[in-house]
């Protein structure tokens, strides 16, 4: 597991909230530090990974949880 | 289409990937208060049709259309209205240009005579949101991924986001990580490319073609019979060997799937490739060439 400076859990919401909310966790962040995401399989991990490299922050691993669900790390302003 | 009502008709507009300008869409405004019952259907194929109008004043209608430069759009046994979704050049799952390669298919074949109807539609990306395989003939957006080792941080996202699973990462201990891509199990669909953080996956785009769809009376899911194809003026050849296909075998009335059903798949495989379709094609699959993962390609036939 890697490092992180923040985290989030985005499990209990869906589209078009997922982002969003993981989007103002992000804000919250410093430069450079790292945000761990919690989401489930499916949408989510589809989409919310690409959404953050399309606002230039970089996944830095990503590892699956036993309950199914998966923690994205996430660096801010990495790309 | 003629209505229940008397002399009356619900006059179909014909539209190309369901886009129409703002003015046009005005001139169908002025037509449907004018000449119709003040209301417009949006039909199942993304087109227009404006109810109730006099078979006295189809031709004014029509000649009102052109002034917008629109006309009327086609039934009967020939090709439909191109469907597309917006595609690459708005949505960020697009993995082709479907509005501008919709507008180039309407040009060619809109509403070209056949045994019977015929149904071509094009969707950007595996999300099918356009639904290729409804359609006697659809275009999918495809990509061909290729792996960059040395650029890779084995992140491991692209193995949780495959739908194939035809990607594995081993993230290892001490710098010795690897990845392993499986050809055979990869669908095109494009989310590595799409989803790396590094650019360590790298694609083509190209297009999945699926043949025989049906979605009316009779249901049948389009198949697809040939690989990815990269060049555009390749996916015209394929598509005017399929229509000449259709033209020189199908008993009047017949559907395109029921005709391939009856002939056979095989003979529409063997008419595609004797016009020497492939060949040249299966040149082009060959990956670029970079630092490439442990590919496993699929067996030789």
């Amino acid at each position: 597991m890697h490092n992180r400076d923040g985290f989030v859990d985005i499990t209990d919401v869906v589209c078009p909230i997922t982002f969003v909310k993981a989007k103002i966790a992000m804000e919250e962040m410093e430069s450079g530090k790292i945000l761990e995401v919690k989401m489930n399989d499916g949408e989510p991990i589809q989409n919310v990974p690409r959404s953050f490299k399309d606002e230039g922050h970089k996944v830095i691993q990503v590892v699956k949880n036993e309950d199914g669900t998966y923690s994205v790390f996430i660096e801010k302003d990495g790309l | 289409m003629r209505q229940v009502q008397k002399d009356c008709f619900s006059m179909r507009i014909r539209s190309v990937g369901g886009q129409i300008g703002a003015e046009q869409l005005k001139k169908v405004y002025e037509i449907a208060q004018d000449y119709g019952q003040g209301y417009v259907h949006l039909t199942s194929r993304q087109g227009i049709e404006i109810p109730f109008i006099k078979l006295e004043d189809v031709e004014t209608v029509k000649s009102e259309l052109a002034k917008a430069g629109l006309e009327p759009g086609a039934c009967g046994p020939r090709v439909r209205t191109v469907t597309a979704c917006q595609g690459s050049a708005i949505c960020p799952s697009g993995l082709i240009d479907t509005s501008a390669l919709a507008k180039e298919l309407d040009a060619r074949y809109f509403a070209k005579d056949l045994p019977h109807k015929f149904k071509l539609a094009v969707t950007g990306c595996g999300n099918n949101c356009l639904k290729a395989e409804e359609n006697d003939l659809g275009i999918k957006g495809g990509m061909q991924p290729v792996w960059d080792k040395s650029t890779c941080s084995l992140c491991g996202l692209c193995e949780v986001i495959c739908p194939g699973k035809a990607i594995i990462v081993s993230k290892g201990d001490k710098g010795d990580g690897n990845l392993v891509f499986t050809q055979e199990k990869c669908t095109n669909c494009g989310k590595c490319v799409k989803s790396c953080p590094v650019g360590a996956w790298q694609g083509k785009a190209g297009f999945l073609i699926y043949f025989g769809g049906t979605f009316g009376n009779q249901i049948a899911v389009g198949k697809q019979i040939l690989p990815i194809i990269f060049s555009q003026e390749k996916l015209f050849s394929v598509i005017d060997a399929t229509i000449a296909f259709f033209a020189k075998y199908a008993r009047p009335g017949e559907r395109f799937r029921s005709t391939v059903e009856r002939v056979g798949w095989e003979l529409l495989e063997k008419e595609l490739l004797e016009k020497e379709l492939l060949e040249k094609e299966l040149a082009e699959t060959v990956l670029p060439e970079m630092e490439l993962a442990e590919i496993v390609l699929p067996e030789q036939k």
